[in-house]
């Protein structure tokens, strides 16, 4: 008997083990990302406005030349919880850009500017079309895409995100990869047509050259113009694109959990009124 | 709960009360998410508006547009056709109202209230029936204007109903000219 | 089911329905007037909680397919189209995607309560064995839910796991392809996996009832493992374990709530945010994490047909779990050797679900093997030897006893243990 206690002992010993040794050996997997602060972060975060609008003019006039945002309606600028533009401002994007607009009475398809309930036009036909443009590499669509990018926590990182509420893996990594392009050091060949970027998710260099230069996007209101800021307020914005309701959710979210505390509080009073009177 | 109990009895059934009460409001809460997400959804309500070039449509013709899932009809009515409708006195008409919602609500179905503002040979029209939601055939029935073969609706070359079971007049969409030959419905 | 029931319908349209179709005394009989072990901890509760969980998931997903289309060409954006667009759209989703995960943590807790307890024993190895199927059901039906967003973990984990069964010799590839309705996962697969996840539930709920049925024959078990005796060691159903449970299952709803509303997607994975591309594999495919452990087992094996007969295997032998401990003692309440056991083999479990995410590479691999071989010794060969060489507490002689008592350490009333002899 003794020494059966003395093998269980022991296995857990090695559990225990291999419990912190695993760990250790999964560390370091992909690229290291710094963790910015942002807005939207936490139970009561919210977008910021004017960084929503400066990072809607960067993926305007920068990014949108490439990647397209295809489940993005014009509508959306104009909805609460967004970059907060008003309903004729968002009317007057729409219309600088021409979607399709059915067929005319001979069966051609026709343009036309774009209206509210218009989504996002594609820059590109289709992926051949946006490959061959781009030396083979398909500029991923910005729907989605923040909420599409995570590098893992590794332990004991994602037990604490459950604490935190870390749910910005996207913008952190986006910020990280648009401001991590430098020089390849000796020794690392970079392909034709790629650039190096240690931050890149899969490997060292990617396709997409360095999109931002200090002073490339008018900012108007004073906000410093340079290429950390232009990266910050465009990850901020794809954030809202990929998650469009996070305030709504927040919002309802906070009431929610103060009326199942509460109602949780007063089922426990009633549950022991109830089983006051007896042994268990 | 039979037991007898002299201990504070009001403060446990204000317990059972409140907990009860908060359980009652949680569930009407819950329930609210399951029954709205069936109402139109924000793509749907943003829906586009049309625009339809009527300087193709010749006095007599009409021609059938989609908008929002439905069909609206749009004539060009002969001088004959429009002074029949003007001829009807409004206060016999089934339906006295103008069911134009570029009018006021009050608005009378006179002819001049039915058609387009400077163009009153063309009228714009949803084409569903007020009765139970048919297509009305053109140029038919009773009064030359749109018969609905459903249920048997007869309405005037002012869209107003004369004869049959449908309680009001064809609605009007809201439209404008958005140029002298272009309009834009909704 | 019945039989519990001490009620007599008064009004005369009561007694004209009893008469015709007594569903009013089967109800009280079940879930009213029920007798329950009065000793039923908040372990117990989880049984509960997995109705309310199954009850949600069931609404949320008929409501989900208002808005859903089942097409490979459109599948992903009407997803994306309830996010955006339909009302509370949000919600919804993430209360389906979140209810799955909570269901799975219930569904383990429950489980682990049942082998805790030795609630699997004679007589209730029905009861159990209707658990198991009722567990892979809803395997599957996770499964093929999860394929329906279209993302890229959904086209490639259904591709994965539809080309386990080509390790069956002769038939596997007929058998893929008739999953399939082609050569790949594809649009057929989509509409069949959309089908199907929405029957299976129902089906659950069906064996859920039979579940219920079972161990309603057979009393509960209860923390000490005895069979009440008398009148004094139950309770009636209701309001004293309806109201715990609810009290639970809100307690419960705080944690669905936490993740639905502060971290809807930390469960998921990101690169199901990325449409389904037949052309690219992510680097790293993982299934959800409910699923680790038994994805663990399967790459522990070099050997493709015996990691999915390994797989399949380790829930296999769940079935005859209640014949693989020799034991007469019912709850490891009393069992000092097979309570040290049971938290390694639950350590072994979380353990197998961490290398799951991990790499099949390395150490990994060294690891998974030594854990799977120690999950299924526990089962053939710890629970087996333990009944035999382990020698139990002094069991207390009722319910009554144990509650008044203190737990385990109240006087060896019966002779149901042998005296202590260390």
């Amino acid at each position: 008997m003794n020494t059966m206690i003395k093998s269980v002992r022991g296995a857990m010993l090695a559990l225990a083990t291999v419990a912190v040794a695993a760990p250790a050996l999964a560390a370091g997997e992909g690229p290291h990302i710094e963790r910015e602060q942002w807005s939207f972060a936490g139970p009561f975060g919210t977008y910021d406005r004017a960084q929503l609008q400066r990072g809607f003019k960067v993926y305007k006039e920068v990014c949108a030349s490439c990647h397209g945002a295809k489940f993005l309606a014009f509508r959306n600028l104009a909805q609460p919880g967004g970059p907060g533009f008003t309903e004729e401002q968002a009317k007057v994007v729409a219309a600088e850009y021409t979607v399709p607009k059915g067929v005319d009475e001979y069966g051609d398809p026709v343009e036309g500017p774009a209206v509210l309930s218009d989504r996002w036009p594609s820059p590109f036909p289709n992926e051949t079309a946006a490959r061959a443009a781009n030396g083979g590499a398909y500029p991923p669509d910005f729907s989605t895409l923040a909420k599409a990018r995570a590098v893992a926590s590794g332990f004991p990182g994602f037990v604490f995100d459950i604490f935190t509420q870390y749910q910005e893996h996207g913008p952190d990594y986006i910020y990280n990869l648009l401001t991590g392009y430098e020089e390849a050091p000796e020794g690392v060949e970079v392909p034709v047509g790629q650039y190096y970027n240690p931050k890149f998710i899969a490997g060292n260099t990617l396709a997409m050259a360095p999109p931002l230069y200090a002073d490339s996007v008018e900012y108007t209101d004073g906000t410093p113009m340079t290429v950390e800021q232009y990266a910050k307020d465009v990850s901020a914005f794809m954030m809202w694109v990929a998650e469009p309701k996070l305030e709504e959710r927040k919002n309802l979210g906070f009431r929610v959990m103060i009326f199942l505390i509460v109602f949780a509080s007063l089922l426990y009073f009633t549950k022991n009124a109830i089983w006051r009177n007896v042994d268990h | 709960m039979a037991q007898q109990d002299t201990v504070e009895p009001t403060r446990r059934d204000f317990l059972y009360i409140a907990t009860g009460a908060m359980g009652a409001v949680g569930a009407g809460a819950l329930a609210w998410p399951f029954i709205h997400q069936m109402n139109p959804d924000a793509s749907a309500l943003a829906l586009a508006s049309i625009e339809v070039d009527v300087a193709a449509v010749e006095p007599g013709q009409s021609i059938k547009v989609m908008w929002r899932g439905k069909p609206v009809f749009i004539r060009n009515r002969t001088d004959e056709e429009v002074a029949e409708a003007n001829d009807v006195p409004v206060d016999e008409l089934p339906d006295r109202m103008a069911r134009n919602l570029n009018l006021s609500a009050d608005a009378v179905a006179s002819d001049e209230n039915r058609g387009v503002e400077g163009n009153e040979a063309l009228i714009v029209m949803v084409g569903v029936c007020t009765h139970l939601g048919c297509i009305p055939l053109g140029q038919a029935g009773d009064f030359g204007g749109w018969f609905c073969p459903c249920h048997g609706s007869h309405y005037d070359t002012a869209g107003r109903i004369r004869k049959g079971p449908a309680p009001e007049n064809l609605l009007i969409p809201p439209f404008e000219f958005i140029s002298d030959d272009v309009i834009r419905i909704g | 089911m019945a039989g519990h029931s001490n009620y007599v319908p008064q009004s005369a349209a009561a007694k004209w329905l009893e008469s015709r179709l007594p569903v009013i005394s089967l109800v009280r009989g079940s879930f009213v007037d029920f007798p329950t072990p009065k000793n039923l901890n908040y372990w117990w509760t989880f049984g509960g909680i997995l109705f309310f969980v199954l009850v949600a998931q069931i609404l949320t997903g008929i409501v989900l397919v208002m808005h859903y289309t089942a097409s490979t060409d459109a599948a992903f954006a009407s997803v994306e189209h309830i996010m955006r667009d339909v009302n509370f759209g949000w919600l919804l989703r993430y209360l389906h995607a979140n209810g799955a995960s909570m269901f799975f943590i219930a569904v383990f807790i429950h489980m682990f309560r049942g082998m805790y307890y030795g609630s699997y024993k004679a007589p209730r190895e029905i009861s159990w064995i209707l658990g198991v199927i009722i567990f892979l059901i809803m395997m599957a039906t996770a499964f093929m839910g999860y394929v329906l967003p279209w993302g890229q973990m959904s086209f490639w984990g259904a591709t994965v796991i539809t080309n386990l069964f080509s390790a069956l010799p002769l038939v596997g590839e007929p058998i893929v392809q008739w999953l399939w309705g082609g050569f790949a996962v594809d649009n057929p697969t989509l509409n069949r996996f959309f089908s199907l996840h929405y029957l299976l539930p129902f089906m659950i709920f069906g064996v859920v009832l039979l579940h219920v049925w079972a161990f309603h024959t057979t009393g509960n078990n209860n923390p000490t493992g005895i069979q009440p005796k008398t009148k004094q060691d139950t309770l009636p159903f209701h309001p004293y374990y309806t109201m715990k449970d609810l009290f639970a299952i809100v307690v419960f709803m705080i944690l669905f709530a936490y993740f639905v509303f502060y971290i809807p997607n930390y469960l998921g994975h990101a690169d199901n945010y990325i449409e389904a591309d037949p052309l690219v594999t992510p680097a790293h495919i993982v299934p959800e994490w409910y699923f680790l452990p038994f994805y663990a087992i399967l790459r522990a094996v070099p050997d493709k047909l015996g990691g999915v007969i390994l797989m399949f295997g380790s829930i296999a032998v769940l079935f005859v779990l209640p014949w693989l401990d020799t034991s007469k003692v019912r709850s490891g309440t009393y069992r000092p050797l097979f309570k040290q056991f049971f938290w390694i083999f639950a350590a072994v479990c979380v353990g197998l679900g961490y290398l799951g995410a991990m790499p099949a590479e390395g150490i990994y691999v060294v690891l998974a093997r030594i854990l799977t071989a120690y999950y299924f010794a526990h089962f053939l060969i710890i629970l087996p030897l333990l009944g035999f060489l382990e020698k139990p507490k002094p069991v207390p002689a009722s319910i009554s006893e144990s509650v008044l008592g203190g737990s385990g350490s109240g006087k060896p009333a019966g002779a149901v243990a042998a005296p202590e002899t260390k």
